[in-house]
């Protein structure tokens, strides 16, 4: 990734976009910090937010006219958070003193003219960058229109107070001064660096400084620079004689900021747009968002009481994004939010050679399922972003094996001499339509595949021939490109030599990937081909029709741009007699399973946790923001992946495919549970001889010697050896290795054997013993590292 | 990573027939080198791997490895 990608991505996400409070406020009050502190009681801590940006809080803080209210996104659920009144709250029980901290001073020397308040702030922030400030005042005593207000509101001690801290910050003050004499303005002008005006300084003469059309002083609108080079000026009450207190501060703050760049010498006006209220980007959904009142102070005279105050200011949403990680487990574990991760990928590339790649196992365990795009403002899609990473991974030799090895070999399988297979319909020799039910759906219903295959042949006319193999999504997942053209060039090469017959698919990840990688196959899915061919009417058995019971369907996530087929198969439901629930994330979108972007191997406990918040309903969320709503009905899958790992996770879960063509007369397919992935590849082997077996050809490829070994185990144990991605396949080469070579261990308590072999890259290791027909399986379990033997 | 088993080991190497004894056993993994003290039979040198280990911290220390 280059810098400028990485700064399209984190533009793309806008949770660090500041509040409408605070992008509304001229000076940028951190609103949405300072309420949260005072809705936790902290008022000191408040008062700290406040001072961090506002001069003389204790007089801001008690007359600023808050803009930043009408732009409160509670008034979109309720009223407004009273933001201007908890300032004055919290400046009124707060004991914090405002603290002048400086910066080394500089022998740079700015007289400032007037002390209303724009005056007032350029005095404060140029002290406080260590500038040696004289003040000008033409009355005798500082503050200007401060004084105009009532003693309720803002005290006339609290004037005094706060602006005796410009003196304690070595401001030379200086009253009574001439303001009006002629050669006033042009003789502090040439004795001063640089020199502020504030234009409601009673007196003043201004006749040295230009004019505009409406002869008022002309400034410059973005630095507020006069004619007269180094003097700036600013602060003039508004047209219609009213104060307002804010914007005073923000044209001292604004000509403040342009005196430092003038008096250091640097650009006048680049990055200066954010300067002042302006529309901010975030996006804060108030959906379920309960509306709520002002809560009304007892005393209208003195304001909020500190109770009152905590609960005005619990009424904030404290705005954020965050839409995502709301529907999606994986961004919500991380802790952050795609702008954050968009960093830490980039970063995580970037890394010299030999110090750590913290992010890899992040980069993998997204499963690509797009839902953060759909639900993102702006789109942010973080399996994009996950899959250039690993691609860039992969190339640069970085991507570790374990990430996705077993679903590779799974991939292999599936397009080996045990699956692979492509045949024109029996009997003939041409191909209009070719069925492509898929690896994953014939690992899981070995049976329905075939039976399905047989109706599509008794339907369609010109020949149905038939592929089975892996379309490559695994290796497209894994970010192994040339495993992925590999996979995609052989089916061309099928599909051509079957005459580029129609596709009917009836796993949506291929028909994507199809759609997406191969636009010149015309595919359809087999749920589309089955309504207009008409249903196996009659085939299905009682027992399997819905008699009006309700599923809840789960749409596959790769089908969340495919409303046709979730339409399709809803249509086909219902014809089945069910009543359709839509689970509140479906349509545009359902979740991920766990399946994709090959989730389940790069982070086996990411995708369990995941199929458990999808099937189990929890009373305390164990999550910040993720939350899902789990259906007491049945759920209808037509993925197998979907199918396999909602049923593992507990949940009674069917797939289309079994209601349509049912293997078993009066089997309760719900009931199913979970397969084993040895299970998967016996499956898939015996769809191929079931499919030559019709075609009359020999099927059953030739077992190696191993293979026949009998293992007998125990369900918790096969339950293990799953979750462990071990094979029975790899525990018998273990036992096969162990009986030919000897080399074994034996537990004298139990008489238990122990042997391992290292298979590839993985070592198994089984405890077992011998059985009547075969071997007893006790435990097995692995690891990666290799050894290398005994140091002697 | 380590390993020191403070039982007697209760697992015998079955072709040589003796009790394994520890001793350290060389690994590698991702360009790393390691070496811990295992049982092993001292005959022929069977190496014996506990399941803790194996799934607890060999595991630990390859995704460790697997993020360098």
């Amino acid at each position: 990734m280059e810098k400028s990608e990485l700064q399209e991505w984190e533009y793309k996400c806008i949770q660090e976009e500041p509040p409408q409070c605070t992008a509304g406020c001229p000076i940028h009050v951190d609103a949405r910090l300072f309420v949260r502190q005072v809705g936790l009681g902290a008022l000191d801590e408040a008062f700290k937010t406040l001072s961090k940006t506002m001069p003389f809080p204790k007089i801001v803080g008690r007359i600023c006219d808050h803009p930043c209210e009408p732009l409160c996104k509670r008034s979109d659920a309720g009223e407004p958070i009273s933001i201007g009144a908890l300032e004055r709250a919290c400046i009124e029980t707060t004991r914090e003193k405002v603290k002048g901290v400086m910066l080394p001073r500089k022998k740079l020397r700015v007289a400032v003219i007037g002390s209303g308040l724009s005056s007032l702030t350029v005095a404060w922030d140029l002290l406080r960058k260590g500038y040696l400030i004289t003040l000008f005042e033409p009355e005798e005593r500082l503050g200007g229109s401060l004084w105009e207000y009532p003693e309720t509101i803002l005290p006339p001690h609290v004037i005094t107070e706060e602006l005796s801290l410009l003196e304690s910050l070595g401001a030379v003050i200086t009253l009574s001064a001439e303001v009006g004499r002629d050669d006033f303005i042009t003789g502090i002008h040439g004795e001063f660096d640089a020199v502020y005006v504030g234009l409601d300084t009673p007196g003043l003469n201004l006749h040295a400084l230009a004019q505009d059309g409406e002869g008022m002083t002309w400034v410059e609108p973005l630095t507020l620079a006069t004619s007269l080079k180094g003097l700036f000026a600013g602060g003039e009450r508004r047209k219609d004689g009213l104060l307002s207190p804010i914007s005073e501060v923000f044209a001292g703050r604004r000509a403040a900021t342009s005196i430092d760049r003038y008096a250091m010498n640097v650009s006048m006006d680049s990055g200066r747009d954010h300067e002042g209220p302006f529309a901010t980007r975030l996006y804060t959904n108030i959906e379920g968002i309960e509306p709520l009142p002002h809560v009304v102070p007892g005393d209208q005279v003195h304001g909020y009481s500190a109770d009152e105050a905590v609960r005005e200011a619990g009424r904030c949403i404290q705005c954020e994004c965050m839409e995502c990680v709301k529907v999606c487990l994986y961004l919500d574990r991380y802790k952050g939010y795609p702008k954050k991760y968009a960093r830490q990928v980039f970063n995580n590339e970037k890394v010299i050679f030999g110090s750590a790649r913290t992010k890899n196992q992040f980069v993998n365990s997204c499963s690509t399922c797009g839902l953060c795009e759909t639900v993102c403002p702006n789109d942010f899609f973080m399996g994009d972003l996950c899959l250039q990473a690993r691609r860039t991974m992969v190339e640069n030799n970085f991507m570790p094996l374990s990430f996705h090895e077993f679903a590779l070999q799974d991939m292999a399988h599936s397009n080996g001499e045990r699956f692979d297979l492509c045949r024109h319909e029996p009997g003939l020799e041409e191909s209009a339509w070719l069925y492509f039910p898929s690896c994953q759906l014939c690992a899981t219903s070995p049976g329905e595949v075939p039976a399905s295959y047989r109706y599509l042949r008794e339907r369609l006319a010109g020949g149905v021939g038939i592929m089975l193999r892996c379309c490559g999504a695994p290796a497209f997942w894994a970010g192994r490109d040339d495993l992925f053209r590999e996979a995609l060039e052989a089916v061309r090469r099928e599909w051509e030599r079957m005459g580029r017959p129609r596709v009917i698919t009836a796993c949506s990840t291929c028909r994507s990937i199809f759609q997406d990688h191969f636009p010149e196959m015309e595919t359809r899915t087999l749920w589309k081909t089955l309504e207009e061919i008409g249903l196996p009417n009659g085939k299905v058995s009682p027992a399997l029709s819905g008699e009006g019971r309700t599923v809840a369907v789960a749409d596959p996530c790769i089908t969340r741009h495919d409303r046709e087929t979730q339409q399709s198969v809803r249509r086909i439901a219902k014809s089945l007699g069910f009543a359709i629930e839509d689970l509140p994330l479906s349509g545009e979108k359902p979740e991920c399973c766990g399946y994709g972007g090959l989730m389940y191997n790069a982070d086996p406990r990411l995708a369990r946790e995941l199929i458990t918040h999808r099937t189990t309903k929890m009373e305390q969320p164990d999550t910040a923001y993720y939350r899902t709503t789990v259906s007491d009905h049945d759920y209808l899958a037509y993925c197998a992946m979907c199918r396999d790992n909602l049923a593992a996770a507990g949940k009674r879960t069917t797939h289309l495919i079994e209601l349509l063509f049912p293997n078993v007369d009066g089997a309760d397919p719900a009931g199913r549970g979970w397969i084993s992935w040895s299970e998967r590849r016996r499956n898939r082997a015996m769809v191929k001889d079931a499919i030559l077996t019709e075609l009359c050809e020999k099927g059953g490829s030739s077992l190696e010697e191993y293979e026949n070994i009998v293992l007998e185990m125990s369900e918790e144990v096969r339950r293990r050896i799953d979750d462990r991605r071990i094979l029975e396949d790899d525990i018998r080469k273990v036992i096969n290795h162990a009986e030919q070579s000897g080399k074994r261990l034996q537990n004298a308590g139990t008489g238990h054997f122990l042997a391992y072999l290292q298979s590839e890259n993985v070592t198994f290791w089984v405890e077992y013993s011998p059985a009547d027909n075969g071997f007893s399986v006790h435990n097995a379990y692995c690891h990666r590292m290799n050894i290398v033997g005994v140091k002697q | 990573m380590s390993n020191q088993p403070e039982e007697l080991p209760v697992w015998s190497c079955a072709s040589c027939g003796k009790p394994l004894e520890v001793v350290k056993v060389a690994f590698t993994y991702m360009k790393g080198n390691f070496e811990v003290p295992l049982q092993a039979c001292p005959a022929c040198g069977l190496v014996m791997i506990p399941e803790e280990l194996a799934m607890g911290k060999m595991a630990e220390a390859e995704r460790i490895l697997e993020d360098k």
